[in-house]
């Protein structure tokens, strides 16, 4: 009985602390899908090219993986800023959203997962860093540091863009530009600019949930699929649009996945998320903050 | 009453007039001479190669009915092809005596089934939604199937290939072939008659302006339940035959992300305004990835479908179909 | 004389926002009701609370003696319940033709009685497209159309599904002097069929030459209905229109 409150408390603490770098990998999604209404489903796939680059920066440079990709977040920026203008030349501007815009990302996703594998091959791949190993010892429970760096940049990546979003024009403009197109134009604000940012800043994003998640575990090209229905999970359930909602639903996912994990076996977690969207669609579609 | 039917297809613009039974009969002939040319190039590598394109024919089609017909984006292929696959591992453990295309129907209809289900709980909100939990449905059916130790679970399930084909004779793959061969005239011929039907027209509001479509009186979300059961149980009846045709399914083979891929590229690809599209297609991006991983490699292949998805949709909306119809008058 | 439709006590919000309260409104069989309001005062919601697009909290709405509550989109048109989208909506993969034999098929062939097919249907959609003045696009796709023809299409549409009632949503705004007497004569050559037609509309000579009955709503509350005449002199409504 004691064992398991104890496996209990430490599923829960661990999986607060998955949460966290959930927040960092859903962050970007909860930008473009959420404030922009573009369903990037090749995100995940971005997510790895970045912790492709921590991989290189780490083991070619010997720089800290983090920082690997902070110095290359200009040129992930720039691949957003593209990406966005050619969705928007090929689809937004011809109405084809749903069908052929859908489609791009999901070519996308195999070209850059088949281009990952091409280059790095099918191995799994990691970084070596002081934070891959070893604990922060609070006494009561052990923090790993390995989950404890990447919830702390999830937080702060969050907390950031909160606040860059709340307080600067172009922030402002952003959650405007999906709602209210014509209160843009008034703002002398071009939407297709504005999203333009939006979107390189999704990817910059992106790049940084890779370092997180090189960090967290080893890698290999074909992981980022297990993530695509995880993050929607989380944004979804967390209300289109809302960080305070999308902060608190990858935490509820990282606890309830290593709960289940812990209780029932690794192989089951990745259901979680499916069971998480798939009764949030059927029961409050507009997630536990939306309007 | 015939005749009335025949009229009101001519009027449909690109018709050619043929009737539903008469292009079964077309299609029947034309899967008989395609079986007849292959037997007579009398190679098992032809067998194999020549069922891959055929399934992907059924695949792209099925696919095609609910994306293509209803605009809905279907991301889950393998969940409702693996299904279909380890239905057929099921019952050959349970009930070995029964014939494969009983096998078949069975898992198409299982694969409807988790297909009405799925829809029943999206279909209700935008279509984006639908997307992205049939895209956590592969993950979900994957781990399913994975911690399912009866049908092999990650290991994996040996399944003993008969060396003789039943009724025709030869080698068994020549069965197989046969099956897919069945399977793809009725999805085509399906596929067609829905076009010229009322539910075709409806399927066309429902792409087109949903609003516009139920303010006509198209009972939408009827009509989408029914594209999602039709396009899941043709992608599960594509499926059913997999474990005879690798002999050994595991989880890694059923859920192949290339169903995927392929699925939705070759419609988009072929163009998806009607049964021509997905058929092009197939044949060509088929064709090309079996001459392709013969020369160089799997990966490869992958990729260059996914280049030509993108620049497809991007560079040729309408697809290869459209690029030769002329333009309207 | 029971009324054709009967709306009573509707109430509508979108999250804090109240869009429409209290709406009272009753449509005799036959009758040609003109609606006017100012921009945002809930006329649209009302068209699409009535229609089915969307729900109200409040209040009920029956039509040809059927509670429709509930009832979705789809169904009400069925029973009888057309509707024009104030920006035409056609679509946009299907000819003229065809367009119009979505409701035929899916309104008029699913109400039971009679029901066309074939060439039928086809007759039919030439027929209504002659009546609004497209035969002879009949076969090109909507995008090939000009403003106007979109409107009319839009109208052929909703006439297609033989409604009893059937609501212009602003299917004026932006014509022409002619346009609007044309799209005008069309209502009201409907209305003299036997259709009963709201008029949801901006332009006042339009109304005022078709209304029998106007009813105003402003900032979603109905403030007047009655005699046209005597409506527009109404001080209430002249300050809603001119403001104070």
């Amino acid at each position: 009985m004691e064992a398991d409150a104890s496996l209990l408390i430490s599923a829960v603490v661990s999986g607060l602390l998955l949460g966290g770098f959930y927040a960092a990998v859903s962050v970007g999604v909860a930008i473009s899908f959420g404030m922009l209404d573009i369903v990037n489903i090749a995100h995940p796939a971005f997510i790895l090219l970045g912790s492709y680059v921590a991989f290189i920066g780490n083991t070619v440079f010997g720089i800290d993986p983090i920082l690997s990709v902070m110095i290359t977040l200009p040129a992930f920026y720039l691949l957003g800023m593209l990406a966005y203008q050619v969705y928007y030349v090929a689809f937004e501007r011809r109405d084809d959203q749903s069908l052929r815009g859908l489609s791009f990302f999901f070519g996308l996703l195999f070209i850059a997962e088949v281009g990952l594998i091409l280059v790095f091959g099918v191995d799994y791949r990691s970084v070596q860093a002081w934070y891959v190993s070893g604990n922060l010892n609070l006494g009561v429970v052990e923090l790993p540091w390995r989950l404890l760096v990447p919830f702390l940049l999830g937080l702060a990546m969050v907390g950031a863009l909160q606040i860059f979003l709340a307080r600067t024009f172009i922030g402002r403009a952003i959650q405007a530009v999906a709602q209210d197109q014509q209160a843009l134009r008034l703002m002398a604000a071009d939407p297709t600019k504005i999203k333009r940012i939006a979107f390189g800043l999704s990817f910059a994003t992106a790049a940084l949930g890779g370092a997180a998640m090189i960090i967290i575990q080893p890698i290999e090209p074909s992981i980022g699929r297990e993530y695509i229905g995880r993050i929607f999970a989380i944004c979804v359930l967390g209300g289109l649009g809302s960080f305070p909602g999308m902060v608190i639903a990858a935490l509820t996912l990282g606890v309830v996945e290593n709960i289940t994990a812990t209780f029932f076996g690794p192989s089951w977690a990745p259901a979680v998320s499916f069971g998480v969207l798939l009764i949030t669609l059927a029961v409050r579609p507009s997630g536990i903050l939306g309007r | 009453m015939a005749s009335l039917v025949a009229k009101q297809e001519e009027e449909r613009e690109g018709s050619r007039g043929l009737g539903n039974i008469a292009f079964i009969a077309v299609l029947a002939v034309a899967a008989a001479v395609i079986f007849g040319i292959t037997r007579w190039v009398g190679q098992s590598y032809a067998f194999f190669a020549a069922y891959v394109v055929v399934q992907y024919i059924v695949l792209g089609t099925a696919w095609n009915i609910l994306g293509g017909y209803t605009g809905y984006v279907n991301f889950g292929i393998t969940a409702f092809f693996a299904i279909g696959a380890y239905s057929t591992v099921v019952m050959y453990k349970l009930t070995p005596w029964m014939p494969l295309p009983v096998m078949v129907l069975v898992g198409g209809v299982l694969a409807a089934l988790v297909g009405l289900g799925t829809g029943y709980l999206t279909l209700r909100l935008r279509g984006v939604f639908f997307s992205i939990a049939t895209l956590a449905l592969a993950v979900v059916v994957q781990t399913l199937f994975t911690n399912w130790d009866f049908v092999g679970g990650a290991r994996g399930a040996y399944v003993l290939r008969p060396r003789l084909a039943p009724l025709i004779g030869g080698e068994y793959i020549q069965y197989l072939f046969l099956v897919m061969l069945g399977l793809c005239v009725i999805v085509l011929a399906t596929a067609r008659a829905i076009e010229r039907s009322a539910l075709g027209y409806g399927f066309a509001a429902i792409r087109d302006d949903e609003a516009a479509a139920e303010a006509s009186g198209v009972p939408t979300l009827r009509l989408k339940l029914i594209a999602t059961a039709l396009s899941g149980a043709f992608m599960g009846m594509a499926g059913a035959p997999l474990p005879y045709y690798v002999a050994y399914l595991d989880p890694a083979s059923g859920f192949s992300l290339n169903y995927a891929v392929n699925a939705i590229a070759m419609p988009l690809i072929g163009g998806t305004a009607n049964w021509v599209g997905p058929v092009v297609g197939a044949i060509l991006v088929g064709g090309l990835q079996q001459y392709i991983s013969v020369t160089i490699s799997s990966a490869v292949n992958v990729l260059i479908t996914g280049l030509l998805l993108v620049a497809f949709v991007i560079l040729a909306p309408q697809g290869i179909v459209g690029l030769f119809k002329r333009r309207q008058p | 004389m029971t009324a054709l439709l009967h709306v009573e006590g509707l109430g509508k919000r979108f999250g804090g926002f109240v869009a429409l309260q209290e709406i009272d409104l009753e449509v005799q069989p036959g009758e040609r009701l003109g609606l006017i309001g100012p921009n945002g005062s809930g006329k649209s919601t009302l068209v699409n609370c009535i229609c089915g697009t969307l729900n109200n909290e409040q209040g009920g709405v029956r039509f040809d003696g059927t509670a429709v509550n509930g009832l979705t989109a789809h169904q009400r048109t069925r029973l009888g319940l057309a509707r024009s989208f104030q920006l035409p909506r056609p679509f946009g993969s299907l000819t003229l033709a065809e367009n119009l034999r979505i409701p035929i098929l899916y309104a008029v062939n699913a109400r039971g009685g009679h029901s066309l097919s074939g060439q039928a249907i086809l007759t039919r959609c030439l027929e209504l497209l002659g009546q609004v003045g497209l035969a002879e696009k009949a076969h090109r796709l909507p995008r090939d159309l000009t403003q106007i023809e979109m409107r009319k299409l839009e109208l052929a549409r909703a006439m297609a599904a033989e409604p009893k009632l059937l609501i212009a949503d602003e299917a004026m705004a932006g014509l022409s002097h002619a346009e609007v007497d044309e799209i005008l004569a069309l209502l009201i050559r409907l209305n003299g069929q036997g259709v009963t037609v709201i008029m949801i509309e901006h332009i006042m000579r339009a109304v005022m030459a078709f209304s029998q009955r106007l009813a105003v709503l402003v900032a979603g509350r109905k403030i007047a209905d009655g005699d046209p005449k005597q409506v527009v002199r109404d001080p209430e409504v002249v300050r809603a229109y001119l403001g104070e």
